[in-house]
């Protein structure tokens, strides 16, 4: 089949993109790069992403970068295999749906990704001593944001709509990392987001990923 | 009228929108919101948009906020109007997806700092920050850098016409250039054709002047 996704263990782009795959069932190799010998900016790597990051998807003849370009591509082409993770037939669900992807990359990342970073990888990975101020810049956006989650959860099942879509989907690889700190307490406090949390994180394209996690020494 | 716009004229990500409605010929009513009295946090406002930030927007019984968006559901549903800014071929449109979330993820984040520090805290009699102008000049150069490789390679940043990929830059473009930070577009003739050929079209003239 020729799809290949080059990446790196625990990096969150490269599980959102992969996860996307294990969705629709589809036979990928996974290429790893070695970020500690530069592999990322050998002109090689910058010929398929010119940023020089991961992930990348190659699919026979075309080469995409950007996770969330890869998933979108990964839901279109292969809208017949595997779970759907996109509306396409109802303009108005589409539209709302596109609403609350902008939301997780203008909104959500941000705040959830520097999170991440700093307790999951730095603190309970690399055991090193947590930048309080840091934490104490992002803690409240990120929750300024899950206020928000909670009041739209109440009234729709998934973020983007009644279906899982690649709106929750996204959210995936920081929310993993979030629930294994303090932060999961944010998560905790608030109904509707900690059972929509407990139920993406349990779908078994997920659980494939949290092996590969573990299998690497990651929590 | 069916199609309205809530926002301030000053807003890029009002323009961004803005600019999409030009492009697809489509008539609207803009509603001003009075920001300086804290209208965008009214209740009516959050019911529009829950993060209390314009733009906002109806069609008909249909609100959304976030001004990317709005653009991709104006180019879905009024695909036959206007200009074309999505392709239909999907191994194209995928490359002018890379391009949308590159916009998004790379030059916007630091495109916005530099428009705020240098283009709206002037207006807002604030005080430049240069160490922050300084840092994401840097890093606007190796975004512009990959910009230039690629512009050399394609007539436009997605494909070889003119999509959302490239109008999205428009707003923050608009600004940018009433400031120092343009000389990082000259010094790169690929970017600085594409920059002039993309803010001289017609629609973008008549959205930007409002």
């Amino acid at each position: 089949m020729g799809l290949k996704l080059y990446g790196f263990v625990p990096s969150n782009a490269t599980f959102r993109a992969l996860v996307s795959l294990y969705e629709k069932d589809l036979d990928v190799e996974f290429v790893k790069v070695h970020m500690a010998a530069r592999e990322h900016k050998t002109p090689q790597f910058l010929s398929r992403n010119p940023f020089g990051q991961v992930p990348v998807l190659e699919d026979g003849d075309i080469t995409v970068f950007e996770s969330r370009a890869i998933t979108q591509y990964v839901a279109r082409a292969y809208a017949d295999k595997g779970n759907e993770l996109m509306i396409n037939n109802d303009p108005k669900k589409m539209a709302i749906q596109s609403v609350w992807m902008q939301v997780e990359s203008q909104k959500f990342d941000i705040p959830s990704h520097k999170l991440a970073i700093e307790l999951y990888y730095n603190v309970l990975h690399r055991g090193r001593e947590v930048d309080e101020a840091l934490v104490a810049e992002y803690k409240p956006k990120l929750e300024s944001v899950l206020d928000v989650y909670e009041q739209r959860l109440k009234e729709s099942k998934y973020l983007g709509g009644d279906s899982f879509t690649l709106v929750d989907l996204h959210h995936l690889p920081n929310v993993y990392y979030l629930m294994a700190t303090e932060v999961k307490k944010l998560f905790d406090a608030r109904p509707h987001v900690s059972a929509w949390a407990a139920d993406i994180l349990s779908r078994p394209a997920w659980v494939k990923i949290v092996s590969m996690l573990r299998s690497e020494g990651y929590v | 009228m069916a199609i309205k716009l809530y926002g301030v004229l000053v807003s890029t990500n009002a323009l961004r929108v803005m600019a999409c409605l030009a492009e697809k010929d489509l008539d609207y009513e803009f509603v001003n919101i009075d920001m300086r009295n804290k209208e965008h946090k009214s209740p009516a406002f959050l019911s529009r948009n829950p993060f209390g930030q314009v733009p906002a927007f109806e069609d008909g019984d249909l609100k959304l906020f976030e001004s990317r968006a709005i653009t991709q559901y104006l180019a879905h549903t009024y695909s036959d109007k206007g200009t074309n800014l999505i392709i239909h071929d999907p191994k194209k449109m995928a490359i002018v997806g890379v391009w949308i979330e590159v916009e998004s993820q790379k030059f916007d984040q630091v495109g916005s700092k530099l428009a705020w520090e240098l283009a709206y805290k002037p207006m807002f009699g604030m005080t430049v920050d240069e160490a922050v102008v300084e840092e994401n000049e840097k890093k606007l150069e190796q975004v512009l850098d990959v910009y230039e490789a690629r512009l050399s390679e394609s007539k436009y940043l997605g494909s070889d016409c003119f999509t959302l990929a490239d109008l999205h830059h428009l707003p923050v473009l608009k600004y940018l250039f009433g400031t120092k930070t343009k000389r990082l577009f000259d010094a790169r003739p690929h970017v600085s054709a594409w920059a002039a050929e993309i803010m001289s079209r017609p629609a973008w003239v008549k959205a930007s002047s409002t």
